[in-house]
Parts: C-alpha cells; structure tokens; sequence
C-alpha cells in the first residue's frame, strides 16, 4: 500500500511538472505569434454625441479620450463589460458596454453584445458548477456537469471528493434531475442516482484496508438564478452504500455552490 | 327565440355577400381606404439594381480567462520552508469578480522532532510531497494605475482570494481553506506579473495531538489573458 502511495504521489508531481511545462511553452507561443489577432478587427460608429475611453478596464479608470459622433472605432477585445477599442491616430482605451451598445455597426444596426437572461437559465443545455458542503460530518467538495434533455429533466454528472477526519474518499455518480418549474429564478429540483463510493481511512487510524462500495440516492434542492450565466445552487441527497458488511449505511449530504450555463 | 337566430344568421349572410357594399361599411368592413383606381397606368417602378454589400463580422476576441504558472515559497508547518511552484487559472467575471483555481506542489523538509531525534521520521520520503488544489472566489479590491517613469501607465489591481480545495500531505488528503491578497501588474493588455500571499489552513494530527495548521505562501507568477 505504500509502495502505492509512492508511485501516485509521484506520477501527481511528474503530472504537475508536464502541466506547467505545457503551460509556459503555450504562453511562450502565445507571446512568440501576436500579429495573427491583429488582422481583422469590428468596426463601429458612434451613434451618441461621444463615447467615453478610460485608460482601464474597471471602475475609477480615468477618462482620457472621447470619440465624437461619426467616428468610428475598431473593437480589440473585450473582457467582461469592457471593450478595448482604437480610434484615429491609434488612440486605444477601453469603453464601458453600457455605450458600445449605443454604438451602429456597418449594416446601420445597433451594435449589441447578446446579454443572457434567464430565458437562458431555463433553456440552457449545459452546465458546470462546483459545490461544496457536509457529506456526514466530513466536508465534501463536488464537481458536476449537467445536459439538459428538456427544459424539464437533465442528466448529470458528478465526481467528488470527501475529506474526513477519519477517512478520504472519492464519489463518483451518475443522476437524472427533475425541475418542475424551470422557468421560475428559484427553481426546486428532485434528483435520484447511482454511482461508487471510495473510502480510504486515515493513515494515522488503524481500520480494514480500503473499500470501494456502490451507492444509490435520492435528494431535492433548488437553483438560484444570480446574472448572466451564473447560478447558485443548494441540494440534499440522502444515499445508501451497499457496503459488503450485513448492513448498509445512510449517508446524508448537504451542499451549496456556483454553476456556469451555456 | 327561434326568430333572433334567424337575424343572426341574416346578418351572417348579409356580411358574408361580398357585393353589398352598403352593408360592409354598415359594420365597419371593407375597403373604404381603397384608393380610386387611377386614370393612367404606374410610373416605372424603381428596381433597385444596387447589390448588397456582404458584411461579414469578424469576432471580437474576448479575454476573459487568465492563465499562467507561478513560484514562490511555501513554510509547511513544522516542517520547514521549501521552494513551491504551480500553475493557475482564472475566469473574470465582472471587473471586480473572478475565479480562479490552483494547482501547487511543494515538498516538505524535517520537523525539529525529526532533527533533535536523530533517526526518527515521522513519514516515509513520499508522503513529504505536499501537493494541493484549491477553487478560490477573488475581488479586484484596488484597481489602478502605475505609473513608471514620465510616460509610462501601467494597470495594476490588489485583489484578495478565498477558496477550498484539498491538500495531500503526510499521506493523507485534508481539507484546506485558504485566503489571499495578491496584487497583478499588466505588462500589456493581456499579459500579467503577479504577487501573491497566501495562507493554506488545514487540520493535522501528524505531531501528537490534531491542531489547525498554517502555511504561509508567497510567490510571483506570471499569466496570459485569452
């Protein structure tokens, strides 16, 4: 067993290296070939008497340019409500989205970066989300992507990790989930599956060897729709491990966390 | 009875009979807007013989994520001070919202029990390895500029971090909690120096009794926008 340990260990920080390894030639690339971004650009005109460029992409960056109506600017990139544009004489700054959406683009339509609702939220298909809670006194953190087959009913996938005081373990599970009111921003759900169970006692505890058990659950909960793609999300499940001992155990988790839809 | 449906069914026929032109304006049917025909044929209709210009929009690069590799030291605690390093990656929400995850690795020297005692370890060479995740929440607190130089403007933003994630240390995998302050310099618009501190809290009972252990980090990093 420990032999074992060892070699995971290992192959965890040989892992890590090739990761970081991989990392730094893409940056290296990424650094090495900036000019292809730079061909082709969006271009817009300013439709209101001038739109604002601040020397930043945040509250508080100053204003230092203004664009006048007519003008048009290319669009650079954008990163969260910001846009990085470049006006005449290559003058660049960013501009808040609130104006660019004031903006006309070439075909005369106003420019406008399609802003998720929660029509999304009910319609989505995917979703990633990472929650975290109490999985019978141990802490738990799980990570989960969902498909939605219908508004209705999704399927889901589920991998998680168990940090106890007495023993670590990892869940891996399988789930159909219902919502009765998709279209509600506080969206209850219902939830059954299946999937194992690994628990691997504490080195420092004296107890039979590791296990792998199957488990089954039923649980309910609910999703939040916050803004944009984002959701919090709260659940209890109630599981069954069908140990190899004479009787199975109850398990009760509670858990809250964040998920991405798209 | 009998007869109010009989007028029901008149006036149905009446409407109905497309010739009447007294009883469609009568209930407000029919072509009263209807202009009078006109004496001599249409003009020339204008055929318009301007092609449609084909716009095709080029996408706009969004740079939302951030990724990089970072450095630094790590003080594990009874067990010394070692070299960490790892990697990171972070989606911006808002402009003052992000998340991020890391991923880091550090290895674990002897505890002053090991050293005094002479022979004894606590843990074979493997458990040693210290190697952690963590899933952090961050808030651009302090957004700003740097400024270097007469005419150089740099963006630069502290930020604090709070997260959980997991720890393998000592054999074990342990729930850890950890916060931060970190403080990240664009070079450019899409390329970032950072500096990071940051503290790892976990439970521990390798050293007699469990207690709750810190480990101080501290490191420079560097990441790409994309």
């Amino acid at each position: 067993m420990a032999a074992g340990n060892t070699t995971t260990t290992h192959l965890t920080r040989r892992r890590i290296r090739s990761i970081a390894a991989a990392l730094l030639c893409a940056t290296a690339l990424q650094l090495a070939a900036p000019a292809d971004a730079a061909d082709e650009y969006r271009t817009v005109t300013v439709a209101d008497p001038y739109i604002e460029m601040h020397s930043g992409p945040g509250r508080g960056y100053p204003v230092f340019h203004v664009v006048d109506r007519g003008e048009s600017v290319e669009i650079i990139k954008q990163r969260a409500d910001w846009f990085l544009v470049r006006a005449g004489r290559g003058k660049e700054g960013w501009v808040k989205q609130e104006q660019m959406n004031r903006t006309l683009q070439p075909d005369g339509n106003t420019f406008s970066v399609p802003r998720p609702s929660i029509e999304d939220f009910t319609n989505a298909k995917w979703e990633l989300g990472v929650l975290a809670g109490d999985f019978d006194g141990a802490n738990i953190v799980s990570l989960y992507g969902s498909y939605s087959l219908n508004p209705h009913v999704s399927v889901e996938l589920w991998g998680s990790q168990i940090l106890g005081n007495f023993s670590d373990g990892w869940m891996a599970s399988a789930n159909i989930v219902h919502e009765t009111w998709p279209e509600w921003r506080v969206s209850p759900f219902f939830t059954m599956g299946a999937g194992i169970i690994r628990t691997e006692p504490k080195t420092t505890i004296i107890q039979p060897e590791d296990r792998t058990d199957e488990i089954g659950h039923v649980g309910a909960g609910f999703r939040i729709y916050i803004t944009r793609r984002f959701l919090f999300r709260a659940e209890f499940k109630s599981y069954v491990v069908f140990t190899s001992r004479d009787e199975n155990e109850e398990v009760e988790e509670w858990k809250a966390g964040f998920a991405y839809f798209f | 009875m009998e007869s109010r449906i009989r007028i029901l069914f008149l006036i149905a026929a009446i409407v109905s009979l497309s010739g009447c032109a007294a009883t469609k304006s009568l209930f407000g049917f029919g072509g009263r807007d209807e202009p009078p025909p006109s004496a001599e044929p249409p003009g020339q209709v204008i055929d318009p013989q301007v092609e449609r210009r084909e716009i095709r929009e080029p996408r706009i690069d969004r740079e939302n994520w951030e990724i990089g590799a970072f450095g630094g030291v790590m003080s594990i605690e009874d067990f010394g001070t070692d070299a960490v390093y790892g990697v990171r990656l972070a989606y911006h929400l808002t402009e003052g919202f992000f998340v991020e995850t890391t991923v880091g690795t550090a290895r674990a020297g002897l505890s002053s029990f090991e050293v005094l005692s002479g022979g004894a370890r606590l843990m074979s060479e493997s458990e040693r390895d210290f190697i952690y995740y963590n899933l952090n929440v961050g808030y651009n607190i302090l957004p700003g500029e740097v400024f270097i130089g007469e005419g150089r403007a740099f963006n630069s933003s502290l930020y604090l971090i709070a997260g959980l994630g997991s720890t393998r240390f000592a054999g074990d995998d342990r729930f850890t909690v950890n916060v931060g302050l970190g403080y990240r310099f664009l070079i450019t618009d899409s390329i970032a120096l950072h500096v990071d501190f940051r503290d790892h809290l976990y439970d521990i009972d390798v050293i007699g009794e469990e207690k709750t252990a810190q480990n101080p980090e501290g490191h420079l990093g560097f990441t790409v926008f994309f």
